[in-house]
């Protein structure tokens, strides 16, 4: 998101996606069937509760070592004749791929679904340099469209219904297509099919790159995965350096919970193991491959409050089933990343300061931990960071009053006590039928909407000296 | 333990507990100077102030045999909670940590520690159970509050189609974020209404006091309330 739309606040960014309707109607309807696919495949799957603790183990024990897990990958990688670049930086990485484009003359690089690129804002700056990125991912190449950003992790244009699909691709493509999604995607394959093979370059992400053989994965459903791995004469993938794991057997344990958590998938109907550049006698495949292992923030996790976000598979099913991402969707958060994980990366990505109000996009209902593959204790961590926000005096000045004062009376039973006699006499005016209604102030947030009970006329402490004596 | 909802807002819910107990041949105490357990400051990130208010309610209930919450996120805060805001006090570390595993819910001290899953009440009626986030993923508890509620002969247990789903309260989430919070609030009680039932029951009064809040600014017939007062319906408000 732009920094002009960033400057508007949270609450109010969150208040335009409540009033959109065609945004409510496809959130309802995309979440509401990602949580009953995903419920229904773990049902099906006893083994899938173990394989979550086990790829949870595996992700900590990787991470412990994850020096000499990249320094595997990476010689393993260059001795099938592919090269690596370690980018300390977005800025970095960005620059490697446009030195590679200027050097090796790309005018066209065609790229699947990538949250590392979209991190990185690759496709405005490949444009800038006169590089025409095209998006390969039928949801991906929908929002390129709209000149619009990812609004989820695994399903970019969540927040369309068909029916405006359908009016883009009419005004974009020319002709007049009607909101089916089989006509659609007719439509995105023939345009995209020429794009492969015009293009100089392949852009992917990676799920996954197994140190032990080299291998780069790329978990797809459309097949495009594979095209942009293949065809180009040079594929570079752009990975965060915590994406590595040891072996293919820690791959294995993955892709069995990995599209289940996503999509409700047994598996995604391609998995693309890229191992190398085209071999001597092999007759498909890319001339040069290059990996580039990104850091942007994350390395100074691996002993920070945000460790655990480092283990995320990027699945999506966290954004699905809360109930702040389903109301708002992704655009709202303002960053790259949405929903509850979302908030963890962008503070690893943009520091704290750039979450202190996403940190309280959180009822903290623990329903993004419980479907997490990984099992990352999301709620914990946004409480953590609450609490950065609040050592470092950045919240506002008025909660931290408030809440002082709130502390105070916690301590003081006699504070309590007054406080509950003041707000007897203060509520009187605002009693309509035995409810508290239209409360000024900071009591309004409340009861524009809602009833609030009003203060005992007899507090539980004042009732029990009557019980004390039954 | 009466917090600091139970003692302003809903005294007939701590009141219809005790009766309860009392009647299943408990000795109930109620230790003077009780307030908050402290989560409100917690969840906001003030955790040397949450630490304060945890010391004086571990301190509190020291002599306690047991000690019984009318609300899943309060027992869960002094579960959970407590003993990792206290860890460093060599005075409160282990007291912390007593209280953490004497600390129940109602429904899970019912029936885990009373042994109780039936008991004799009048009340009569359909009702539905909303799962609190905090007593199902925290305490991962969803059976007993609805065992309870099947116990009570005149009482028709109706499944609320997303009960596990949260009711959008989330503490200072409902007023820093009062129109997504509402938003939510307002799937919630369009599928209670969905049922047909004549109450909505739940265990945590943060729920009660949004979701209550929502029906009745809605006109709705359908009304909120604890567990305890479904098992104790003298003290129904």
């Amino acid at each position: 998101m732009s920094d002009t739309q960033l400057r508007t606040p949270f609450p109010q960014r969150a208040h335009v996606a409540l009033g959109d309707a065609h945004l409510q109607e496809a959130l309802t309807i995309a979440t509401t069937k990602f949580i009953g696919l995903r419920k229904e495949s773990f049902a099906g799957y006893p083994a899938g509760e173990a394989l979550r603790d086990r790829a949870r183990a595996i992700k900590e024990a990787t991470l412990q070592r994850l020096d000499q897990h990249l320094e595997r990958l990476a010689d393993n990688i260059e001795r099938l004749g592919g090269h690596v670049h370690w980018a300390a930086t977005g800025h970095e990485a960005r620059d490697i791929i446009l030195r590679l484009c200027r050097d090796r003359g790309v005018r066209m690089a065609v790229k699947s679904k990538s949250m590392a690129t979209e991190e990185i804002d690759l496709n405005e700056a490949l444009e800038a340099a006169g590089v025409k990125p095209v998006e390969t991912d039928l949801g991906e190449y929908i929002i390129q469209l709209a000149h619009e950003k990812p609004s989820h992790i695994i399903a970019p244009a969540i927040h369309k219904t068909k029916g405006q699909v359908a009016d883009l691709f009419s005004k974009e493509l020319g002709g007049r297509f009607e909101a089916d999604p089989e006509v659609l995607t007719a439509v995105a394959r023939k345009e995209l099919r020429q794009k492969f093979l015009e293009a100089d370059m392949g852009i992917t992400g990676a799920n996954f790159a197994v140190a032990e053989t080299g291998t780069i994965v790329l978990v797809t459903n459309e097949g495009n995965g594979r095209m942009v791995t293949s065809l180009p004469r040079i594929h570079v993938a752009v990975m965060g350096m915590e994406k590595v794991i040891p072996t293919m057997t820690d791959l294995m344990v993955f892709l069995s919970i990995l599209a289940r958590s996503a999509t409700g998938q047994k598996l995604s109907s391609y998995t693309t193991l890229v191992r190398g550049p085209r071999q001597p006698g092999e007759v498909e495949g890319p001339e040069e491959l290059h990996l580039i292992l990104m850091d942007n923030g994350r390395m100074r996790q691996i002993a920070g409050t945000l460790r655990e976000a480092l283990y995320c598979l990027r699945c999506g099913a966290c954004l699905n089933v809360c109930p702040v991402y389903r109301q708002i969707g992704g655009h709202a958060y303002g960053y790259t990343y949405p929903g509850p994980i979302g908030i963890l990366l962008t503070a690893m990505l943009e520091g704290t300061g750039a979450v202190k109000d996403l940190a309280h996009a959180s009822s903290l209902c623990g329903a993004c931990k419980d479907v997490c593959p990984v099992r990352i204790d999301i709620p914990r961590m946004l409480v953590e960071l609450r609490e950065h926000v609040d050592r470092e005096k950045i919240a506002p000045w008025g909660e931290r009053v408030l809440f002082g004062l709130a502390r105070r009376a916690m301590t003081s039973p006699a504070l309590f006590g007054l406080g509950a006699r003041l707000g007897r006499l203060a509520q009187r005016p605002f009693v309509r039928d035995g409810r508290l209604r239209g409360l000024p102030l900071f009591f309004g947030q409340w009861t524009r909407t809602r009833d609030l009970p009003p203060v005992a006329a007899r507090t539980f402490s004042e009732r029990w000296k009557d019980l004390e004596r039954p | 333990m009466i917090t600091c909802l139970g003692e302003m807002f809903f005294p007939e819910v701590g009141v219809a507990m005790v009766k309860l107990l009392r009647r299943l041949g408990v000795t109930v105490d109620f230790p003077p100077g009780q307030t908050c357990c402290g989560m409100p400051l917690f969840n906001s990130g003030y955790h040397r102030d949450a630490a304060l208010v945890a010391a004086r309610t571990v301190e509190l209930f020291a002599e306690a045999e047991h000690v019984v919450v009318p609300s899943g996120s309060c027992a869960w805060m002094v579960k959970t909670e407590y003993p990792g805001l206290l860890k460093d006090d060599p005075a409160l570390k282990a007291p912390a940590e007593a209280l953490a595993r004497k600390t129940h819910e109602l429904s899970q001290f019912l029936v885990k520690v009373l042994g109780v899953t039936t008991v004799a009440s009048p009340f009569h009626g359909r009702v539905t159970y909303h799962d609190s986030c905090h007593l199902l993923r925290g305490l991962g508890e969803s059976r007993h509050p609805r065992t309870l509620l099947q116990g009570v002969p005149g009482c028709e247990l109706v499944e609320l189609p997303g009960s596990d789903e949260c009711c959008g309260f989330g503490g200072s989430f409902s007023v820093r974020l009062p129109e997504v919070s509402t938003a939510v609030l307002g799937k919630k009680l369009a599928n209670v209404e969905s049922t047909g039932a004549d109450c909505l029951v739940a265990c945590d009064a943060g729920c009660l006091m949004q979701m209550g809040g929502g029906l009745t600014r809605r006109g709705s017939r359908v009304r909120a309330l604890h567990l305890a007062q479904v098992l104790e319906p003298g003290e129904s408000a």
